[in-house]
């Protein structure tokens, strides 16, 4: 059977630096990987190369392959905005657009040249629903998105990602500039997205990985050290190094 | 002789504040004495009515309306041309040898002085196109003074746009020409605005290039194929020629009074701008 995505000795340098060395990483169905690692492994590297985000940085040179659903996104005949409709991502820092909440749910469907009215509106509810804010913002629907509180900015973030309907939901410390209150709603907001989507999350907080992931990579100078299933990495890594990591030796 | 450090300070901050209340002085001399000479002439009929006897007596109305007519079409033309090099230069090209050739080229071309520019409009426009003297020629010499204006507000404005959003939009699934039309340019269209309006401020204080390409015609303009003399045109003439001195200051505070105002609203853009960007 082919996985989900299935990264192939996968090679990135920034110019000269070389930043993940021959990765290897097979992500079946719905499930949330967590990826960990101290600053600079390359774990949110990793992440962009999944939806080829790497590719806007000037100097970046990638070998390897990455397929989703059995076709190598590198092939050049790719369809690069097709894949990031497939691939989603939620950043670090909430960045929602300086336009009205429902334009920001809207805005993947207006870049995909939906034009019924009706349609759009339906989407913009099912999505704020599904990122449970639909109840908090349906009478602020007008409102510009950034006079919201950043808890509301981030989740408002990721239902602009649910209406275009990706299959991958890649998120890049997606909780760093949240309380611990707003963190746990986009937590609890995960394990439900979870059953239709898979979700590959990069984060710093190693409870976090713990709490929300069912696989787990550690990372470390951009080689994927160990990956193996949350429970085995916290309760009996493999690995030294990743021993040394988790029970807070370093990083 | 060695002074003291404590008197040297006191002598620092007294010609600072001298050199600083010269600046304001001469600002507040040459508006008021421009205006105390003027303003008394100004009246509705002044404003809206025909000159007569070649601006020694009547009013102003159509070098008004050519000076409009000429930085309207100025602008029209100018902008779509800046802000897309402005577009070009910043998202879809790196920096390179080339494009800091082009903006060198665009600076440069921002140092002409503006008499060259009239020589030129007057050479190519007027005389080898044969547009003639009309508000197409002088409006078009217009644009190319104007043009690096435009560009490098427009690049300052496009630059300030973080880049945050233009991630988002990719990993949305945007090309960057729907990036661009719907996220950037949305952002930065204050800062842009901003550019366009110190240009038109700059199009309707310009004299040497309009004598030569828009020529000095005292009818109303019907057609952008015709003459028209500007409202700074009228003024030299009056002056140079020596036709009416009240005139000739009655027409400088009208286009003092019109630079002024669209300075402050240019400024009060910037304002807006800038507070938006910080919150």
């Amino acid at each position: 059977m082919t996985h989900k995505i299935d990264i192939k000795n996968l090679n990135l340098y920034y110019d000269e630096f070389h930043a993940l060395k021959s990765v290897n990483m097979v992500v079946g169905e719905k499930n949330i990987i967590a990826l960990i690692g101290p600053s600079g492994c390359g774990k949110s590297t990793l992440l962009r190369t999944i939806n080829r985000m790497n590719d806007l940085i000037e100097g970046v040179r990638i070998t390897g392959e990455v397929f989703l659903d059995g076709n190598n996104i590198y092939d050049p005949g790719m369809d690069l905005y097709e894949l990031r409709k497939r691939v989603g991502m939620v950043f670090q820092r909430p960045n929602p657009f300086a336009k009205s909440v429902s334009e920001n749910v809207a805005f993947g469907l207006r870049v995909a040249q939906f034009k019924n009215k009706k349609k759009i509106a339906e989407i913009v509810e099912r999505s704020l629903r599904a990122a449970g804010l639909w109840d908090e913002l349906k009478d602020k629907l007008n409102r510009p998105a950034l006079d919201l509180p950043l808890y509301q900015q981030q989740r408002l973030c990721i239902a602009r990602l649910l209406a275009v309907e990706p299959e991958v939901i890649l998120m890049d410390e997606p909780c760093s500039a949240l309380d611990p209150i707003a963190t746990m709603k986009i937590e609890e907001m995960m394990v439900e997205l979870k059953r239709n989507y898979n979700i590959i999350i990069v984060t710093h907080n190693m409870q976090q990985a713990a709490r929300v992931s069912d696989l787990c990579g550690y990372m470390l100078l951009g080689e994927m050290i160990e990956f193996n299933k949350t429970s085995e990495i916290f309760t009996n890594p493999r690995d030294k190094r990743t021993q040394d990591y988790i029970t807070g030796r370093f990083g | 002789m060695i002074i003291r450090p404590k008197y040297t300070q006191v002598l620092a901050v007294s010609l600072l504040v001298l050199a600083t209340l010269a600046t304001l002085a001469i600002l507040v001399f040459i508006i008021v004495f421009v205006l105390g000479k003027g303003l008394p002439n100004i009246n509705a009929e002044f404003l809206f009515s025909n000159p007569e006897d070649m601006g020694r007596a009547g009013g102003i109305f159509p070098t008004i309306v050519g000076t409009v007519a000429l930085t309207l079409t100025a602008i029209c033309i100018a902008t779509p041309f800046g802000v897309g090099t402005a577009v070009f230069l910043t998202e879809y090209t790196r920096e390179s040898r080339i494009t800091r050739i082009i903006r060198f080229g665009a600076d440069c071309l921002a140092g002409i002085p503006s008499i060259i520019f009239g020589l030129f409009g007057f050479i190519f426009f007027v005389t080898y196109l044969r547009m003639g003297w009309s508000i197409l020629s002088g409006s078009l010499t217009l644009a190319f003074m104007i043009l690096p204006t435009i560009i490098r507000t427009s690049e300052e404005a496009i630059k300030s746009v973080p880049y945050s959003y233009r991630e988002v939009s990719f990993s949305l699934g945007a090309t960057l020409w729907q990036t661009v039309y719907k996220v950037v340019l949305p952002n930065a269209l204050p800062g842009i605005l901003t550019g366009v309006m110190l240009s038109v401020g700059r199009s309707i204080g310009e004299t040497a290039a309009i004598i030569f390409t828009a020529g000095s015609s005292l009818r109303t303009p019907h057609s952008l194929f015709d003459s028209v003399r500007t409202m700074s045109v009228h003024f030299y003439i009056l002056a140079r020629e020596g036709l009416s001195n009240e005139k000739a200051y009655a027409t400088a505070t009208v286009l003092i009074v019109s630079i002024l105002m669209i300075n402050l609203s240019s400024y009060w853009l910037m304002n807006r701008f800038i507070l938006r960007k910080t919150k």
